[in-house]
């Protein structure tokens, strides 16, 4: 046993409640210590241990409360008594106690101090001044984001990974950021050279200006003594109102040092094998111990080790930590770093293979031995194979080390998988987890909760995604068994046009009969719709049972916003828009006090109607001869255009006009996903084509076609599926491609999705849709030809019948009446939605009990 | 027939059975001022909860779609997705969250 344990019940006082010290108490709780001990932490914050590896996300809406780490009752259901706010301030070894800062003494038996680290700021003059700051806890971030309120600069010192971060979060803020490094490039611990310089150009490209090889000499400040900028070693004064330190951090070893323990020269606090300082009733863990390799780790992986180490060797069990792996993968402004194992070569004899594309801002670098064993590595730009390359290293990988670097596509293809990894491997590095305990279970969610891998920086979680077997139930939902391709077989030649039926006959056991739910209604009504020619079924979504199948916006033809209200974006095909109808767009937003925006889609949104008012804005835009598009439903929204030949000096091809040609030929068409378009006029592609899930490019003698883009949370540029096309067989072309995505694809799958998992991939779509190998197109055509002839304007549609008229009414049982919660405040000298009226209980206090 | 919601005040028609699509709701402005919203499922049973959605404040429950989880009518609120069991009004999503429900009937159609 590491410490004495006098009394029955031995006390153990954590200093330090941040991630590795609520580490350690999970590990006491999972071997049954914390009934055995009586635990009591002491924590600086104002908070229980939170996520500081996620600190950033706070900016990206994350909430103090969503990166806690704590669960509501750990510390009742183990016992543990967790004081906030109330640092450690003397430790008295002799009697063997800790008082706080609030005076209260606490005996132990067992010590553990997790105190972390803090920001080092460099002795410069006006390091202290009013808009200087660090970046660590909460409370940090929170200074941070109310100071950026009213300025417009800001500067990190430290071109560091957390510098890196610090300098998103400020550019997200709003604040022009710089960047000053005192190194030769950006991220000298992880990167190489080589990669510095890619991840250089790519933050320069996001606006971020970048100073590296100089040092910071002095904050200047001004008449009111706050930030106004800085003096730099090379001789320059750049202004900036607001500084973040990121220099690296230090260990917090004050405490042990006061008390007598032994510490690093260059700090930490010293500790063996098992975690045990210098007092054997002593350990430290985390950042603050300076580990029995010599080094202090700054980062959360090799921390958690230490906790279970130091929990084991309580309970008497042989564990050692003798040092740990540093790889690391981030996501730094929105680029893939990673770094693993001997990333900068420094093993004798060892050979780098180098991939570097410039124009992309992707570099990759592995280190290889001699004798071909993977020694390390860097990716910048695209870090998709950290996953499987970190696993890897100290063995020799089963393709050839050019192939770990090439991209997809280019060269041999790699046939290198999570398969091929053996069961040995550490797939997630944050919990040392291997292959074969992930692969002892079924479901990611069941592995998070068994082994804890992925639920530290996440990185491993698409290998982790790639090992498990696939799923058992690939049903649609509670209601169906079947997929959402299988159901529009079904629907197709079973020719059932009632959601109903479909339900009762082809639903699960015990959803038939029943109302089915908010995910298959839409998906089928959506089948239906598209099929509706063939079906014979009404094409209007909103005729008989249909109206019952619509997600809320596909019922009320307009998109419903937060506060209940709905937004109404008229169809402007390709962008293109007269003079007189842009005016109608003003004079209805005006008449009905609608907040307009142009939005990224080139077209313009009118947000704040009532749902009562919707029908006589329609009726106004049809008078002028608009019809209401599509921002809602699973449908085609835009076909962007970009002006082309006819005005631009480049262009090779009307764009405008294939553009509005194509999107008044799919505009209402019912898909598993919404489909975005556009058509640019040449190669210099000013209408972003590929990033659509189709895009056209003009060139000297056709169109170019692309497919399977995608921007959002995930992008992905479109494949080229065909060059030189005419007009008509670009558009045959498209016809067959949209039809059998939606005869294929899941539900809610992008074309970009879909087309990724179709096996076979680009070259079996090419197949199937340019050399007709499944003898499949003349149907998919003719599917296309009757959605074209059978398109209706559904606004229009709607408002020639008051039987659905009556339907957009605030109240039923009072129909002139408005909706008292559908209010608006102004600003910007326009109106935005109200939102306290919705933070009030309603009256007589009947509402939710949140 | 008409669909009758009771409040404070007593029995109050809402509207006319026939004015509810099963599958979806409306919403009704009650004497207090507050606001309800009344549904139809399949097998023509009507229910009443509260229009407000707790997650977001809005007054869209009445917008929702319907569905049937474990052979209990729900409606799942058209901004987050929560679903609402029609009958308790427990937030099948959150179990600490609950929105009031109201007695409701049909009657036959007074004169
Ligand atoms: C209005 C608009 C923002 C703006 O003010 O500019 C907008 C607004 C919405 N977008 Fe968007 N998107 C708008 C352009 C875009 C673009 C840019 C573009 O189309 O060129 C993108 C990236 C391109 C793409 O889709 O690949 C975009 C990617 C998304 C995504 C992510 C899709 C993905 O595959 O990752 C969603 C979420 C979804 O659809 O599931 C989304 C969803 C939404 C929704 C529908 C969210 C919602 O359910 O309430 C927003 C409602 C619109 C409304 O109420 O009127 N919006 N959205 C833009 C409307 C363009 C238009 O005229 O139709
Ligand atoms: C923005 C940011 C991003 C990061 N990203 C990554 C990443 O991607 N990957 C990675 O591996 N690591 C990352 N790190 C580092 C990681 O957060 C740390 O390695 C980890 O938090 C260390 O845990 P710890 O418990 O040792 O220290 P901390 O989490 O710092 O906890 C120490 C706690 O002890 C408290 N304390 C100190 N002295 C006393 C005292 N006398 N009495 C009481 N309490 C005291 C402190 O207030 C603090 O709450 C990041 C850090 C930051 C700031
Ligand atoms: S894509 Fe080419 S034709 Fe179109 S605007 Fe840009 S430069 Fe001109
Ligand atoms: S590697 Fe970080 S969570 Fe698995």
């Amino acid at each position: 046993m590491a410490a004495a344990t006098p009394t029955p019940t031995p006390a153990i006082v954590l200093i330090g409640h941040g991630m590795v010290g609520q580490r350690y108490l999970e590990a006491l709780a999972e071997r049954g210590a914390t009934a055995t001990h009586r635990i009591t932490v002491l924590c600086e914050e104002p908070r229980p241990a939170y996520d500081r590896v996620h600190l950033t996300s706070y900016f990206s809406g994350s909430t103090p409360e969503d990166l806690s780490m704590t669960p509501a009752s750990f510390m009742e259901d183990h016992g543990i008594t967790l004081h906030l706010d109330d640092p450690a301030e003397t430790i008295d070894r002799e009697a063997r106690t800790v008082t706080s800062r609030s005076g209260r003494v606490f005996p132990y038996d067992v010590l553990v101090l997790a105190t972390g680290s803090y920001p080092f700021v460099p002795p410069v003059p006006g390091k202290d001044a009013p808009g200087c700051f660090v970046y660590r806890t909460i409370e940090d971030l929170l200074a941070i984001e109310e100071y950026a309120k009213t300025r417009t600069s800001g500067a990190v010192v430290g071109g560091g990974l957390l510098g890196l971060e610090a300098a998103g979060a400020l550019q997200g803020l709003g604040l022009a950021t710089r960047i000053v490094e005192f190194a030769p490039r950006l991220m000298p611990a992880q990167v190489d050279e080589g990669g510095g310089a890619a991840l250089l150009r790519t933050i320069q490209n996001m606006g971020l200006t970048v100073h590296t090889g100089v040092g910071t000499q002095e904050v200047v400040t001004g008449d009111d003594g706050s930030v106004t900028g800085m003096k730099l070693s090379d001789g320059s004064t750049v202004s900036t109102e607001l500084v973040v330190f990121s220099a690296g951090v230090r260990p917090r070893d004050q405490l042990a040092r006061e008390s007598g323990l032994s510490v690093g020269e260059r700090g930490g606090i010293a500790v063996d094998a098992h975690c045990r300082t210098s007092d054997p009733h002593v350990y430290a863990i985390g950042e603050c111990a300076l580990a029995a390799d010599g080094r202090v780790y700054g980062l959360v992986a090799p921390g958690y080790e230490m906790a279970e180490t130091a929990a084991e060797d309580l309970l008497g069990r042989e564990k050692e930590f003798t040092g740990a792996d540093l790889s690391t993968k981030l996501k730094l402004l929105g680029v893939d770093v990673a770094s693993f194992g001997d990333a900068h070569g420094a093993t004798a004899g060892s050979l780098d293979v180098v991939y570097s594309d410039s124009r992309s801002g992707v570099y990759k670098k592995v280190v290889v031995s001699s004798e071909g064993v993977l020694l390390g590595g860097v990716l910048v730009g695209d870090a998709d194979s950290y996953g499987l390359l970190r696993p890897l290293t100290g063995s020799v990988p089963p393709v050839t080390p050019e192939q770990l670097v090439l991209p997809a596509g280019a060269g041999a293809p790699v046939a290198l998988g999570p398969a091929s990894l053996p069961d040995t491997a550490v797939i997630c590095s944050c919990h040392n987890v291997t292959k074969k305990a992930i692969t002892a279970h079924a479901t990611v969610p069941e592995v998070k909760k068994c082994t804890k891998a992925g639920t530290g920086c996440g990185s491993c979680l698409k290998v982790i995604g790639q090992l498990m077997p696939p799923a058992a139930d690939k049903g649609l939902c509670d209601c169906f068994a079947f997929t959402r391709a299988e159901l529009y077989e079904i629907v197709r030649t079973l020719r059932v046009s009632s959601y109903q039926q479909l339900l009762d006959s082809h639903g699960r056991e015990g959803a038939r009969g029943g109302d089915g739910c908010e995910l298959c209604k839409p998906t089928i009504g959506s089948i239906i719709a598209s099929l509706a020619p063939t079906l014979g079924a009404s094409g209007y979504v909103l005729d008989g049972e249909q109206a019952a199948l619509q997600d809320t916006n596909d019922h009320f033809l307009a998109n419903m916003q937060r506060n209940g209200s709905y937004s109404v974006v008229p169809r402007i095909p390709g962008g293109e828009i007269t003079p007189d109808k842009l005016i109608v767009i003003g004079e209805v937003a005006r008449d009905f006090g609608l907040y307009t925006k142009i939005t990224g889609g080139q077209r313009i949104d009118l947000f704040g109607a009532s749902v009562d008012q919707l029908p006589r804005i329609w009726a106004r835009l049809v008078d002028a001869g608009f019809e209401s598009g599509h921002a809602y439903g699973k449908a085609l929204r835009t076909v962007k255009s970009c002006v082309g030949q006819t005005w631009c000096r480049y262009g090779v091809q009307d764009s405008v006009r294939m553009a509005i040609d194509l999107e008044l030929r799919y505009r209402g068409l019912r898909a598993p996903h919404k489909l975005k378009s556009a058509v640019s006029g040449c190669a210099r592609e000013c209408a972003e084509a590929q990033s659509k899930d189709f895009g056209v490019i003009a060139t000297a003698s056709g169109w170019n076609l692309y497919v399977g883009g995608n921007g959002g949370a995930t992008p992905r540029h479109a494949d080229l599926l065909a060059q030189d096309l005419s007009d008509a067989e670009l558009i045959r072309l498209i016809d067959r491609f949209l039809m059998f995505y939606i005869r294929t694809a899941d539900r809610l799958e992008r074309t970009s999705t879909w087309l990724e998992r179709l096996e076979g991939g680009l070259g079996h779509l090419r197949d199937v849709v340019v050399h007709d190998s499944l003898g499949l197109c003349a149907e998919l055509e003719s599917l296309m030809a009757d959605h074209v002839a059978h398109y209706r304007d559904e606004w229009a549609e709607t408002l020639e019948d008051p039987e659905r008229l009556r339907r957009f009414v605030s109240f039923v049982n009072a129909p002139g009446a408005p909706d008292p919660t559908v209010k608006f405040v102004p600003e910007r000298d326009q109106v935005k939605p109200d939102l306290t009226i919705l933070t009030l209980e309603p009256v007589g206090s009947l509402g939710g009990t949140r | 027939m008409t669909v009758e919601l009771q409040v404070d005040e007593g029995w109050l028609t809402v509207c006319e059975l026939s004015e509810l699509v099963p599958g979806r709701g409306v919403a009704a402005l009650l004497p207090d001022g507050s606001q309800a919203a009344v549904f139809l499922d399949r097998k023509g049973r009507p229910y009443a909860i509260t229009n407000r959605d707790p997650f977001t404040g809005a007054y869209v429950l009445s917008r929702g779609l319907l569905g049937t989880a474990e052979g209990r009518t729900f409606v799942a609120s058209p901004l987050l997705k929560q679903r609402f069991d029609l009958e308790t009004g427990r937030c099948l999503d959150d179990e600490e969250v609950a929105v009031r429900t109201y007695p409701v009937r049909t009657a036959a159609t007074s004169v």
